[in-house]
């Protein structure tokens, strides 16, 4: 958490309370994310200008977006929601929608217009998906691999899958998402067929039996900062992450690690908040996320990490890095350089056969 | 002494009988004591045993959510009773009709993907249908829109799986064993309790794992501390205490601390890895995330566990005896074996049980430096409770797990005493 | 095995006198090399978890502080020095109930006649037995809403971690304190009685001096069990809990960030305080006992 107000948060408790007596927000909000760079260009993007705003808010943030879903189950079962506002991926915001966990919302009254006056709903266009999730950015997950460890570059994304030509460890999500589109694309099924054919348990087991070929030689991940770690190290030779965290360590850190845009995966992450916040918090959440997604503060995360604004009137606003003063579009998933084979993630698919997947996933995992 | 009271019963000096006396005070003796231990013993109910108590209740209740599953679909569970999964048949049409009102209510609370989530723990691919359903269930009209088997079929031609139907009809009541099924890799299938194909018993695999790695963890501390036990028994006290500090300065330092000291000594780029290839070699050692870097680690941070005991035992045999043993002519391993070993037994049964039985629990270590072949029950319990979500089996899990930890206490107790237990 | 190599000893007894002591210096190498390694990696001028070439040649620009600059907060990241905040609410505070508590009981368990002396005492050092995971899950249901009733709520709050880590420090304030009054001699206590002594007067001016090593012992214990854990803290706790292990956990799972290293090295280094602490007052109880030469 990068903010001084938490430390001044008890002295400025009385008078904070004071000043927020009139407004009726509470004067804490716990905001949950994914850690790493992500969760600092957040920090830096939305909360640190929105703090500015309203001196004594004591911001506290929370790295548990990975495991959102159950934890809000949890918290909804205890009767006892402690977060406040939570970044997901769309996928997680249906499910969660779904259980009724997450709040509805009316993105034209509840979020900012653009600039130009354009309603929300129209700006944010077909990133807004489901009931309840409030699109932040655009990203990708896809292949980081070592420069110098490497006799050669992979090229396609079933170079993840030759351990003859690219011999070392792999480091892939610890998820069926993405590893089972990948495995049948590089099974030979065509891209379209790809949902289709995992919809069958043929289909999920030559998933898998692809994956076996390669098992030996992967590092499972949890967090995606896992990777761009485990490549720093030396630990593997190339490994899949978000996009923006891979930028991080090749610009920001200056790794000898090279972008395999090839396949990469687009999807959409956002915020939900969590159902049944009282009033006071709920008041203060909502001022929150006006703030935070409104044109100008997306365009600015863009700024440190190179995930792509979801609104429409973001992008022109987009430049460059706010430290480095590096060009951020050739970095972004959607650079048409970049995207010469992208694959369309299907989080609606995904919300349906989530848990069919996970369960034989984890099985596998450990036979 | 008078005859009277050779008569009568032994008096006290306030004349009640002596026995009387010494009864009251007795109690008034145990009073004091319960009296005293009270506070703690109560605290420590509400605080740590109704906790653990009512999360093992939870791997044999049968909910979605909150709520039971008879409450969640009332009508569904009246109506399938009826059927019979042996026949092979799907089910009529009045369980599909129960599950249009069902699922139309279910969807009205949102409880419909939990109810999914609930049988897919059973019947995998379940959930999606439920899913599905939801939405179009709830524009029904039960009048009049039947026959109801075929709206179903529409939505999904899963709904006409038997199996699913069964999975369902086997966990209607209030209290389930499929999560203890489960646990032991046991299905409950249309024909019975059977026992999942052998590369599908990972709770086995697991289970055994970390018995066999705590055990060969036991066995690394015992070989590496026995020996430093005994130097320091023998040492003079001065010595002795200062080479203790080495022994306690790591059982004080934080796990997390340790850990993370030995993820640095141990990748592929750390320290020792360095060290390796300056030495000459071309070839880096893969020393972490596998089972080798838990063995390492973990012998580590439960060595001083093991010396302790041991120390405080062999500190109470006398030197002599292993001189009287040489000097009658026993050779230096016969007096070892033969006169000094036997001694020490009681010691290397209190160091091997509490490091195995703390061996057993681990979560943090494996977590960390175990990668995906060194992971233990624990993480799974951890995974099943904090990322998939199913409590119910992190329930079960746990429950067999404590079982095995209780029953190694009840040996710890009865060979060494809890209350022998050493700290530093 | 002796403690000194007689001079009359065969070259068989020499080999063997001092391969013994080789082992068990290697033990010795092997229990705290890995606690020393991290002090010097911890002053790296890198961002590097392995000896730079600069380090190596001594070169003073190898080394900084700046690890510890960002533990305090100097790159404007002040979650560290939060985390170090709430270890220092919590521990102190579960510390206090446990010995409080935890001494009451253990003079209770050490009266002549205790109905059900050893399932007590089973069922209070149980804590340190059962596994952290199942602990904690219990905890965190439980603690949501304890007996049905939500109002009772502690999840996600100080108090909650605060009895939690209370709980599990308490088999270690029963047995050090247990272990200093089984030597305790009760007709102190008796011959205070007598002396027209009431009892919380023997409590505090005879009984309490003389156990207070053990309590303060298991104290430290206490403290340091509440100060290293994080499985509960991760689940009973919420965000606004976070304390320095739960920090330093998350930071291991994703990315070992450097400041790591400084945590660690002050975590060694309030260690080998409370280790001294303990040590001292163990030596001096036993002179006092005269069990010890010192």
């Amino acid at each position: 958490m990068k903010l001084k107000t938490t430390l001044m948060a008890t002295g400025a408790t009385l008078i904070a309370a004071a000043a927020l007596a009139q407004t009726n927000m509470a004067d804490s909000m716990t905001v949950v994310s994914w850690g790493g760079a992500y969760q600092n260009s957040q920090v830096k993007a939305y909360i640190e200008p929105y703090v500015a705003n309203n001196p004594g808010l004591n911001v506290i943030t929370d790295e548990s977006s990975a495991d959102a879903v159950t934890k809000l189950r949890a918290m909804s079962e205890a009767g006892n929601i402690t977060w406040d506002i939570v970044d997901v991926v769309a996928a997680d915001g249906l499910r969660l929608c779904d259980e009724g966990l997450a709040m509805e919302i009316d993105p034209d009254t509840m979020l900012a217009d653009a600039p130009d006056g354009t309603p929300a709903s129209e700006d944010f266009g077909n990133t807004l998906v489901g009931d309840c999730f409030i699109p932040q950015i655009v990203f990708s997950t896809t292949f980081g691999y070592r420069t110098d460890l490497l006799s050669e570059a992979p090229t396609t994304v079933c170079d993840v899958f030759d351990t003859e030509k690219f011999p070392g460890k792999r480091s892939l999500e610890k998820r069926p998402i993405g590893n089972l589109e990948w495995a049948l694309i590089c099974d030979g099924v065509g891209i379209d067929d790809v949902y289709e054919t995992l919809e069958t348990q043929e289909g999920v087991d030559r998933a898998l039996a692809k994956l076996d070929t390669i098992k030996d030689d992967v590092i499972w991940w949890s967090a995606g900062a896992e990777t761009p770690q485990l490549l720093a190290d030396g630990e593997v030779v190339m490994g899949s992450t978000y996009n923006g965290r891979l930028f991080s360590a090749i610009v920001e850190q200056n790794q000898p690690i090279g972008m395999l845009w090839d396949w990469q995966m687009f999807d959409l992450d956002g915020w939900i908040i969590p159902a049944g916040l009282p009033e006071d918090r709920l008041a203060r959440v909502l001022d929150f996320v006006k703030f935070a997604t409104d044109t100008q503060r997306l365009a600015d995360q863009a700024a440190y990490i190179s995930y792509g604004p979801a609104r429409a009137s973001s992008a022109p606003l987009v430049g460059k890095h706010a430290e480095l003063g590096v060009e951020m579009a050739p970095h972004m998933p959607t650079d048409p350089a970049n995207a010469v084979n992208t694959f369309l993630f299907n989080f609606e698919w995904w919300a349906s056969y989530r848990d069919d997947l996970d369960a034989q996933f984890q099985a596998w995992l450990l036979q | 002494m008078s005859d009277a009271t050779l008569e009568g019963p032994v008096l006290s000096a306030d004349g009640k009988p002596l026995k009387q006396s010494l009864n009251q005070a007795l109690r008034k003796q145990k009073i004091r004591a319960l009296v005293l231990i009270a506070p703690l013993l109560v605290f420590v109910l509400v605080t740590f045993v109704a906790p653990i108590g009512s999360m093992l209740m939870r791997s044999v209740q049968n909910t979605a959510g909150t709520d039971y599953i008879p409450d969640l679909m009332p009508n569904v569970v009246a109506a399938i009773q009826a059927w019979d999964p042996s026949t092979g048949e799907a089910p009529p049409e009045e369980v599909y009709r129960a599950m249009a009102i069902d699922m139309a209510s279910a969807f009205e609370n949102k409880t419909h993907t939990q109810l999914g989530r609930r049988f897919n723990y059973e019947a995998p691919g379940i959930s999606s249908l439920f899913r599905k359903s939801g939405r179009p269930a709830s524009g029904w009209d039960i009048e009049t829109d039947g026959p109801f088997k075929e709206k179903f079929l529409d939505i999904d031609s899963g709904w006409g799986n038997v199996e699913y139907w069964a999975a369902i009809k086997a966990n209607s009541g209030y209290y389930t064993s499929s999560y203890f099924l489960a646990a032991f890799d046991a299905q409950r299938g249309v024909d019975g309790i059977s026992m999942k194909e052998p590369d599908q018993r990972i709770y086995q695999k697991l289970m055994l794992r970390t018995l066999g790695l705590s055990l060969l963890i036991t066995f690394c501390t015992l070989a590496l501390g026995y020996p430093v036990a005994w130097l320091l028994a023998d040492l003079p006290l001065r010595t002795s205490n200062l080479l203790l500090i080495l022994v306690l300065l790591p059982f004080w330092t934080s796990l997390l601390v340790r850990t993370s000291a030995w993820k640095i000594l141990l990748q592929e780029q750390g320290v020792i890895n360095n060290f390796w290839i300056a030495l000459g070699f071309t070839e880096r050692l893969s020393l972490i995330n596998n089972q080798l870097g838990v063995i390492i680690a973990m012998t580590h941070i439960l060595l001083p566990f093991m010396i302790l005991p041991l120390y405080s035992v062999m500190k109470t045999i006398p030197p002599s005896y292993l001189r009287a043993a040489k000097s009658l002519g026993a050779s230096n391993w016969t007096a070892f074996w033969r006169v000094y070993f036997p001694q020490t037994t009681a010691g290397i049964g209190a160091g091997a049980l509490l490091v195995f039985i703390l061996a057993v629990g681990y979560f943090i270590t494996p977590e960390l430096v175990g990668g995906a072949d060194g992971t233990f029950i624990s993480n799974r319990i951890y995974f099943q409770f904090a990322v998939s979500g199913n409590w119910g089996l992190a329930a079960a899990l746990g429950t067999l797990m404590l079982v095995v930890i209780l029953i190694l206490y009840y040996v710890y107790d009865k060979l060494v005493g809890v209350d022998n237990v050493k700290l530093g | 095995m002796a403690s000194k190599l007689p001079p009359y000893a065969t070259t068989g007894q020499r080999i063997w006198f001092y391969s013994f002591r080789v082992l068990c210096g290697l033990v010795f190498f092997y229990l705290i090399f890995p606690i020393l390694i991290i002090i010097p990696l911890s002053f790296n001028a890198e961002n590097f978890f392995t000896f730079t070439p600069a380090m190596l040649r001594l070169d003073p620009e190898g080394y900084s502080l700046k690890h510890y600059e960002d533990f305090l907060g100097a790159n404007g990241d002040y979650s560290w020095l939060q985390a170090f905040t709430n270890s220092l609410i919590i521990a102190p505070l579960a510390t206090l109930l446990a010995v409080s508590l935890g001494t009451l009981a253990a003079i209770g368990l050490t009266q002549p006649h205790v109905p059900f002396r050893k399932q007590i005492t089973a069922l209070l050092i149980s804590p340190m037995i059962v596994p952290l995971i199942i602990t904690s899950a219990g905890m965190f249901f439980f603690y949501s809403r304890p007996f049905g009733i939500s109002e009772l709520g502690i999840q996600g709050t100080y108090a909650g971690v605060v009895l939690a880590h209370a709980a599990l420090g308490i088999p270690f304030v029963i047995i050090t304190v247990t272990a200093t009054l089984s030597s305790f001699d009760t007709s102190l206590t008796r011959a205070a009685a007598n002396m027209g002594a009431d009892p919380l007067t023997t409590f505090f001016r005879v009984q309490m001096p003389l156990i207070l090593p053990g309590v303060i012992s298991g104290g430290l214990f206490a403290f340091i069990t509440s100060f290293d854990e994080v499985v509960v803290v991760l689940l009973v706790g919420s965000a606004g809990q976070k304390t320095l292990p739960w920090q330093m956990f998350i930071g291991l799972r994703e990315q070992i960030s450097p400041t790591i290293l400084a945590v660690a090295t002050i975590l060694v280094v309030i260690s080998i305080a409370l280790l001294t602490t303990v040590e001292l007052l163990r030596r001096r109880s036993e002179r006092l006992r005269g069990m010890s030469p010192g």
